[in-house]
């Protein structure tokens, strides 16, 4: 149990690790550096030598992967070009806000979404499952800019119940912030729970049909009892990864919500980083987002092995 | 020669049974709904520089933001071209580079899973993680980034979709290569002394074929949200081009007085989502694949 944790810790390193030499190789061998991608025409003389002197461009590249690689995993990624300053600084602000906002979009998604999934698997193919259903396809399958423009457009302009983007600075006090974020929240819950609420539907629909499902059934096991004690344990174990899958893949709508509302999170931070050029710090992003990819993925794959018992024994007897 | 007669008589032409599994989709609402609704965009693509009624790129000062009327079905826009020309037109460049850029991602994750797959071992044990690494990147920072220091032509933009939505399929046809590689017919195809090639060519693609082709259909409805994602940031196609992504992001800024300029591109690009969402469902259902437990990675 203990080898197999350790194990699965070192393959998201070791995937961490080729991340962060396909973002460094991928922007080595693009036309052009750092520096000169980013001054553009002003790209000579004094200006810049002293870019090359500030980013230690006129190392080789392997000492700067590196000094790159080791000053990352203390947590400082280099000088922002765009910023002006530590990328650890902007940062920062950024990661608390997206961080508020997704952790408030995942505390509403998940409940709903085991309902929803619920619900529609136990009344398969009866009139709760194909309403629900039908608006399930509906929220998921809509991009994020096109729910999100329509919430502004029903809810902040034609109803006037919300303010429709977020005029804030980026280091905003939670309080402040609250207001602000509701739309957004419920522009990327809406997506979220659509998807989840599927997967925990079929995961629920495979387990009701297993064979020892079948035997509590004719053994006279009250309706709801089976539910609770042999489906629902033995259904959402499954969805535990499927869920960190999606909350991974979201990290992309996240960018466009964000964009959408104009909320300063890490979202805006990317576009606003590759409108500048500034690939210091788009090189950051890469790694962070990467890592709270692997992060999560990790995270469910520890918790399905700590659930299930059955996995337990069989993977010690591999 | 007897034998081979049974075996011809059996096999059903191409033509049949491509046609067998459109009707089989077609069977169910959903499946009708959403063929119907790609249809319908497909012959709108190439039908609509014909019956656009204005020019899509024309700018009339003296026409801005006008409300629907029977001259301008949808209205005008900020720059005072027509809402409905440019809408109709708007699904072209999506629609095509989304449907080349799938082809693309077909091809390469598809063969490369195979032959993941078949190899196993040390390469196997490589790409594999190479994989996961790009898989681990949003695909949104990735495609930004290429976009934005390669430019957003057409060229760049068709390989740059196809290879980052292929990624995906390389772990579905390892595991769909997986399933069959144990089975005694290739067991016999090896020991007859077949090359890798060969198997691969007669033995694996026919079996897992369709897990590939249903992937791709999905891929397919994820590239194009990818896609119009893109655009509506302003890193997709360029103006005066119409597309719905753009378009939406240029009409949300006037929203709050000019409302038709934007809910027309968002009709056509839910649409057309929809539509390819719920073919490639009854793609999936009408081949036997359940696909609604599948995470969208």
């Amino acid at each position: 149990m203990l080898f197999l944790i350790i194990k699965r810790i070192l393959l998201g390193l070791i995937t961490l690790f080729i991340v962060s030499l396909i973002t460094f190789v991928g922007t080595e061998i693009l036309p052009g550096d750092a520096c000169t991608t980013y001054l553009e025409r002003q790209a000579f003389g004094e200006q810049l030598e002293a870019c090359y002197r500030r980013l230690g461009l006129n190392v080789p590249a392997y000492e700067r992967y590196v000094s790159w690689a080791l000053n990352a995993i203390q947590g400082d990624f280099g000088y922002s070009l765009s910023g002006e300053m530590p990328i650890k600084e902007v940062l920062g602000p950024r990661i608390k806000n997206s961080l508020v906002l997704a952790s408030a979009a995942i505390f509403i998604g998940i409940p709903i979404a085991l309902i929803l999934g619920i619900v529609t698997a136990l009344w398969r193919d009866k009139l709760p499952d194909v309403a629900i259903s039908t608006v399930t396809i509906f929220a998921m399958t809509i991009p994020e800019f096109i729910s999100a423009t329509l919430l502004i457009l029903i809810i902040a302009i034609w109803l006037e119940w919300l303010p429709g983007i977020v005029i804030v600075p980026t280091d905003v006090s939670f309080l402040e912030l609250l207001p602000n974020i509701i739309l957004p929240v419920i522009a990327i819950a809406m997506i979220m729970t659509a998807h989840m609420a599927r997967m925990v539907r079929s995961s629920v629909i495979q387990v009701m049909a297993s064979e020892y499902v079948q035997m509590a059934i004719l053994k006279g096991v009250p309706y709801w009892k089976m539910v609770f004690k042999h489906v629902l344990p033995n259904a959402l174990l499954p969805a535990i990864n499927v869920v960190a899958l999606t909350i991974a893949w979201l990290l992309g709508g996240v960018v466009v919500t964000e964009v959408v509302f104009n909320y300063p999170g890490l979202g805006r931070l990317v576009i606003e980083s590759i409108s500048n050029r500034d690939l210091p710090t788009v090189q950051a992003l890469a790694i962070i987002l990467a890592s709270i990819y692997v992060s999560i993925n990790l995270l469910a794959d520890l918790m399905t092995l700590m659930l299930n018992p059955r996995l337990k024994t069989l993977q010690i007897r591999k | 020669m007897k034998l081979d007669n049974i075996y011809q008589e059996e096999k059903k032409s191409n033509f049949a049974k491509v046609s067998e599994i459109i009707i089989t989709m077609a069977s169910r609402p959903s499946g009708f709904i959403g063929l119907s609704i790609l249809i319908f965009h497909v012959i709108l693509a190439f039908i609509s520089p014909y019956i656009a009624p204005y020019d899509f790129k024309a700018i009339n000062p003296t026409l801005m933001l006008q409300a629907p009327s029977a001259e301008y079905w949808f209205g005008t826009d900020d720059l005072g071209r027509d809402v409905f020309t440019r809408t109709i037109l708007g699904g072209r460049t999506a629609l095509t580079i989304t449907f080349f850029g799938s082809l693309i991602a077909l091809l390469w994750g598809g063969l490369l899973g195979i032959f993941c797959g078949l190899v196993g071992g040390k390469t196997d044990d490589i790409v594999m993680r190479i994989v996961d690494a790009f898989l681990s990147i949003p695909w949104i920072l990735a495609m930004l980034l290429i976009v934005s220091l390669l430019g957003t032509s057409t060229e760049v933009l068709i390989p740059a979709l196809g290879f980052f939505y292929g990624k995906g399929i390389v772990r579905v046809a390892r595991a769909a290569t997986h399933d069959v590689i144990a089975k005694d017919f290739i067991v016999s195809a090896r020991a007859r002394g077949h090359s890798n090639f060969s198997i691969i060519w007669n033995e694996i693609i026919p079996n897992v074929r369709d897990a590939i082709l249903v992937e791709g259909a999905m891929r397919w409805s994820w590239m194009l949200l990818g896609f119009s994602s893109l655009s509506f940031l302003g890193f997709g196609v360029s103006p005066p081009t119409p597309d719905w992504g753009l378009m939406i992001s240029n009409a949300r800024g006037l929203m709050s007085f000019a409302y038709w300029s934007v809910i027309a591109p968002i009709v056509g690009l839910s649409s057309l989502i929809i539509g390819i969402n719920l073919t490639a469902d009854a793609f999936a259902k009408a081949l036997g694949i359940d696909r609604s437990t599948k995470a969208p990675v």
